[in-house]
């Protein structure tokens, strides 16, 4: 095992483990809101890619001005799949939750491969195809692209949780929902609003990764189960612990392929899933540690 | 007799009767196909409906059945006879041991560890190429036979397969009846005050999460068999979510409705021809509607309306 390939494995680990970590945060900021877990995250995370792919084709556009059209009508969607799915639920027990998430990732699933077939697609990177040599290793501009748009994105994550007044509401939600009611906080609002924002932060994260991994009608069902692990691994924090457990999920999926087999990658997510589920449900730095954002 | 069991033979009667309707031919090999997936859907009902628990990996369990079933017998010359309660041995020890772990969790959790153990299993059959024959399948899987006779003909199969379903739905309806039953139903209700009332909640659900999962291996030994080839695309989790769309139509925790729910999501695809690929975004449309204006199930919901149709006319009249 040379070092040179190791850090390889690892820098390609870095990128795509960013992109778990901005679905996994999607996840969170949804669940502390509501204490609902959506399992139609991934289908907004292929939206943003498939979309901007439209935006790009049949409109003709600049890719600058694809993606924000294509992260403007996957937020949309999902702000309709709060208000159509969500909210005129009348026994919303968890059950009935799972299963109504789960039939609006199928439709939207359904409904995209209606629209677009069930062929994969590419986008063209952001800024060209050069190689960039890292030590013995070499990454695309794509990867730069990745993790400098992850780190903006929790950046402006951070500031809006906690230095704006919306923000602060949301997280008071997510620490007692009738005690932010009582203090005038209107809940269902935030909740439209938790929707929005993880809607916005999964096509984002669908649009940066699709010029290294290709996309199609069904790519959401695997990015969104390996956000929710990141979550999990980072206990449902909206914030620094789900970043780091993307990022570890990311780059031990990467050696493992790497290293083990690539057949099996997709089953390394799930089999750290599984345990920490089972061992360490509170994620993997504990609750004390973790921002219940 | 009680009604129940008037009731069953009735169904029974009525099940059994329909070869004597049909010419046989192709309907008859759908019907194959409702009787498998109505014991896969009285599985899941046994741990959603009557237990209370979700399982996003049932195809998983149905898949393993039909794999261990299909190799013992097609690349080890085993007897199916032997082959399928071996297997449903196997798979339900392995359910009862990741059923301690697995059924602490609760709601969401549990939804997603599930799914995760059912991609797992369905990784598993793609990767195991030596065994399984990967994603190009197994086949040469023998018919079942009783001495000399075979069941290789879709009448044949029908009698098999809706004899075992038969079997499943009278043991099940006496679960239900049963104390065990009963027990089910409190944990269902509050796991707190069943454990009060000295229900090891625990152990309960990790033995009906087992029990299920045999009879979803009894129904994919029982479909290995019959199809004599399988391959892991059946066994993926759209086909988790098929058969939690089957259970939710029909009605948690009603045995006669897991049947409907099988016979309509079988059934419905055939008639729809033409909307072969799209059956899916179907699927994902009656599981919204179900829950948002049925959530009680077609056998409970459409008494239900027809009561509050007659009460809303009644009313006018008077």
């Amino acid at each position: 095992m040379q070092f040179d390939q190791l850090l390889q494995y690892v820098l390609s680990g870095l990128s795509t483990g960013a992109i778990y970590a901005l679905i996994g945060i999607g996840f969170s900021i949804i669940y502390n809101a509501t204490g609902i877990i959506n399992f139609a995250q991934g289908e907004f995370v292929m939206l943003g890619g498939m979309l901007t792919l439209l935006f790009l084709d049949s409109c003709k556009l600049p890719l600058w001005a694809a993606i924000p059209c294509a992260i403007a009508v996957s937020t949309a969607s999902g702000m309709l799949f709060e208000r159509l799915a969500i909210r005129p639920l009348r026994q919303p027990t968890p059950i009935n939750l799972v299963i109504i998430t789960i039939g609006g990732s199928i439709l939207i699933r359904g409904l995209s491969m209606l629209l677009w077939g069930k062929d994969t697609h590419a986008i063209p990177p952001f800024s060209g195809e050069e190689p960039i040599a890292v030590g013995g290793a070499t990454i695309l501009p794509q990867h730069i692209w990745i993790l400098g748009i992850t780190l903006l994105i929790i950046a402006a994550n951070k500031f809006y949780f906690y230095h704006t007044i919306s923000g602060k509401a949301m997280r008071a939600c997510a620490y007692n929902r009738r005690a932010a009611g009582l203090v005038g906080i209107d809940v269902r609002r935030m909740v439209l609003f938790s929707f929005i924002i993880s809607s916005a932060m999964g096509s984002v994260a669908g649009i940066i990764v699709a010029p290294l991994t290709m996309t199609a009608y069904d790519v959401g069902v695997m990015l969104g189960l390996k956000g929710f692990c990141a979550a999990i691994i980072g206990g449902m924090s909206s914030g620094g612990a789900t970043v780091v457990g993307g990022l570890i999920l990311g780059i031990l999926e990467s050696l493992g392929a790497g290293l083990i087999s690539s057949g099996y990658k997709d089953a390394i997510a799930f089999i750290i899933l599984l345990l920490i589920l089972f061992i360490r449900p509170q994620g993997l730095f504990g609750k004390a540690q973790s921002e219940r954002v | 007799m009680n009604r129940d069991m008037i009731k069953f033979l009735g169904f029974a009667a009525l099940i059994l009767a329909v070869p004597f309707a049909l010419s046989g031919g192709y309907l008859m090999n759908v019907l194959v196909f409702v009787g498998i997936h109505t014991m896969l859907a009285i599985g899941l009902n046994l741990l959603l409906g009557y237990a209370g628990q979700i399982s996003l990996g049932h195809a998983g369990f149905f898949g393993l059945g039909a794999y261990l079933s299909g190799i013992l017998t097609a690349t080890y010359g085993w007897n199916p006879w032997l082959a399928m309660p071996l297997a449903a041995a196997v798979v339900g020890g392995l359910a009862f041991l990741i059923g301690f772990p697995i059924l602490k969790l609760k709601g969401h959790y549990l939804a997603m560890a599930t799914l995760g153990m059912g991609i797992i299993m369905y990784i598993t059959f793609n990767e195991t190429i030596g065994l399984t024959g990967g994603p190009s399948g197994l086949s040469g899987i023998p018919n079942i036979a009783i001495g000399s006779l075979t069941f290789d003909s879709d009448k044949k199969n029908f009698y098999l397969i809706w004899s075992f379903t038969l079997g499943m739905i009278l043991l099940t309806l006496n679960l239900a009846n049963s104390r065990i039953g009963r027990a089910l139903r409190a944990v269902h209700d509050s796991e707190v005050a069943a454990q009060v009332l000295g229900i090891n909640a625990r152990l309960l659900k990790v033995q009906i999460f087992a029990l299920s999962a045999v009879i979803s291996s009894i129904a994919g030994s029982l479909y290995a068999h019959t199809m004599t080839f399988i391959s892991p695309a059946s066994f993926g989790f759209n086909f988790s979510v098929e058969l939690l769309t089957m259970v939710v139509i029909g009605g948690l925790g009603s045995i006669y409705g897991s049947f409907l729910g099988a016979a309509l999501l079988t059934l419905l695809p055939e008639f729809l021809r033409a909307a072969q690929d799209y059956d899916i975004i179907i699927y994902g449309a009656m599981l919204m509607m179900m829950v948002m204006f049925m959530p009680r199930g077609l056998v409970r919901g459409v008494p239900d309306l027809l009561r509050k149709l007659l009460k809303k006319r009644g009313g006018k009249h008077a």
